[in-house]
């Protein structure tokens, strides 16, 4: 596990931002995005654009409409409104599918029937050929996708035996063994300890040092604040601030911010008031 | 091994085992998805077409593959479309295909509630040459769909949003299961019945996923149940005069007891043979600062 733990070079890589911006048609580019579930209007109006090689951040509170407007980004929510498009191709016409790795939010990787983490994380691979068997290059891309994560021992275990963290940890392998250029991740954090959360981190990092794109919402920047390129809070269906992340303190002071983390408790505690 | 020479057992015999391959093959995935039930609905729907056979003169067998695929793609259209008012619609092909066979089989000149139960418990002495035949065949179909299309069936059913972003074609995918999970119910039917088929799709399933750790093991291991039960079952019929869907059935379930009484103590070993590095201290110690651990997040 320390082998995932960031590097120096990466650490370097990460900071050299103004190369990796700016370079051709953004990957995201979602305008004036309205969107309804039922009655309710979830989205209002929402701009996001995402350049290739940064890692931007969806935050706001519960409710806020940042699980569907990432939802919307994969096609998963229908748009009543504005327009999508994905490197640079209108979404009715993108089929390239294989350029995204995607982790929804889950709690699980577990289903009715026993499965092991390499299985679930085979069916990544999928969106490379997806009716052809597995060839040598894609059984090492779900060995690598596991290294990453740090399950390479558990890779035959059944999902079932696993930590709620590592069940994430399952998730997130899924979506990189396409080898993704662009990952979309939905609350990857949620019910991960500290321990748990360093490790996505270290992934993460590995990942974007590789140039990787990545979208990701999260309810708290936490482990990985020093990743973002970019925050985007969104607020009843609004994106309220499109910048710098915000420091922890004025994220921790969202409206409707529940105060119920996912730490151990030996992380310093920040009350948003004195620190 | 004298029940070899007879015709009619021959034919029975190639029938249990293409039946104890088929029904577990496909039965995997219903109950990955948690759709076990799904082989029931399909069994219902199933005798509208055996009857409908029965009134057109035309081979009952045939009729339920196309009325029992109909139905079973009704069926998934409904599930994709949400889960709002799904249940009720579902429960309304189950009675509607029950009631439809009935009514229709008395509507038929040469059929009658005698034919019809043939149909809802199985009568495997009775399967024909040509039954074997059409059996072969269905039966083939629907290993190269369960076996060729394993990894992209799994994908879908473990998490179909997941599938639906790598690109596959989902829905495809869905109907082609739906179609085939009606053709391996009404190829069982003349050996399980169908009010058993689903039985047969679930309960190996069930038995085997015990002792199982990955998808792949689970499903030769549920096929080999399944193929244990259909062939010991036919034999015993042979022997002693009782049905042979109820037979197998129970034979089944009795499979899934044993399995069962059997990975308790395997899987106690288990869970203490992972939760060893965690638990060095005999007791619990209250500890200040560690006296919450990260996995109390009661957060929903």
């Amino acid at each position: 596990m320390t082998a995932l733990m960031p590097g120096p070079r990466a650490e370097q890589e990460t900071s050299v931002e103004p190369t990796r911006n700016g370079s051709g048609e953004p990957v995201i580019s979602l305008r004036g995005a309205t969107a309804s579930l039922g009655a309710r209007r979830v989205l209002r109006g929402v701009d996001l654009g995402v350049e290739r090689g940064e890692v931007v951040a969806l935050l706001g509170a519960n409710g806020s409409g940042k699980s569907t407007t990432v939802r919307a980004v994969v096609g998963q929510v229908p748009l009543s409104g504005g327009e999508l498009s994905l490197f640079g191709t209108p979404y009715r016409r993108f089929r390239q599918w294989r350029r995204i790795g995607y982790v929804p939010q889950r709690t699980t990787a577990a289903s009715g029937v026993p499965a092991t983490v390499r299985e679930v994380v085979s069916s990544g691979r999928l969106s490379r050929g997806r009716l052809r068997p597995l060839r040598r290059a894609d059984r090492a891309a779900v060995d690598r996708a596991l290294e990453l994560v740090g399950l390479a021992d558990r890779a035959k275990d059944s999902v079932n035996a696993l930590s709620g963290g590592q069940h994430q940890r399952v998730l997130i392998a899924r979506a990189l063994a396409g080898e993704p250029e662009l990952l979309i991740m939905d609350e990857p954090m949620a019910g991960v300890d500290l321990a748990g959360q360093q490790v996505l981190a270290g992934t993460l990092r590995e990942e974007v040092a590789e140039g990787t794109t990545v979208l990701l919402v999260l309810h708290e920047l936490g482990a990985l604040e020093p990743l973002i390129d970019r925050a985007v809070v969104l607020r009843d269906g609004c994106v309220v601030h499109d910048g710098a992340p915000p420091p922890a303190t004025g994220q921790h002071a969202l409206p409707g911010h529940d105060h119920v983390h996912p730490h151990a408790p030996e992380e310093p505690i920040r009350t948003g008031l004195l620190t | 091994m004298t029940f070899l020479q007879d015709a009619f057992m021959q034919r029975a015999l190639v029938a249990a085992i293409l039946i104890g391959i088929t029904a577990p093959a496909v039965g995997i995935y219903l109950v990955q998805r948690r759709q076990a039930i799904m082989g029931d609905g399909i069994g219902h729907v199933a005798l509208t077409g055996v009857a409908l056979g029965f009134l057109t003169g035309t081979n009952p067998v045939w009729m339920a593959v196309l009325v029992s695929s109909a139905g079973a793609v009704a069926m998934e259209l409904v599930r994709a479309r949400g889960r709002t008012q799904g249940d009720i619609a579902l429960a309304m092909l189950f009675y509607g295909g029950m009631s439809g066979g009935v009514l229709l089989i008395h509507l038929s000149p040469n059929g009658s509630n005698a034919n019809l139960l043939s149909y809802l418990f199985g009568s495997i002495t009775t399967v024909s040459q040509e039954d074997v035949v059409v059996i072969g065949i269905l039966a083939a179909v629907v290993v190269a769909v369960t076996v060729g299309l394993r990894r992209q069936l799994f994908a879908v059913c473990q998490d179909e949003e997941f599938a639906r972003v790598t690109g596959l074609p989902v829905r495809l995918l869905n109907i082609v299961l739906a179609v085939t999970a009606a053709v391996t119910v009404t190829v069982a039917m003349r050996v399980v019945g169908l009010l058993l088929v689903s039985a047969l799709m679930v309960v190996p399933v069930a038995a085997a996923q015990q002792l199982t750790r990955g998808f792949a093991a689970t499903m030769a291991f549920a096929v080999a149940i399944g193929l244990t039960v259909t062939t010991s079952g036919t034999v015993y019929t042979y022997y002693v005069d009782v049905p042979s869907g109820a037979t197998i059935v129970v034979m089944a379930i009795g499979v899934f007891l044993a399995v069962t009484a059997l990975a308790a103590p395997l899987a106690k070993r288990r869970a203490r043979r992972s939760a060893a590095p965690v638990s060095e201290e005999a007791e619990c110690t209250l500890e200040p600062s560690r006296s919450r651990s990260p996995e109390d997040d009661v957060r929903v």
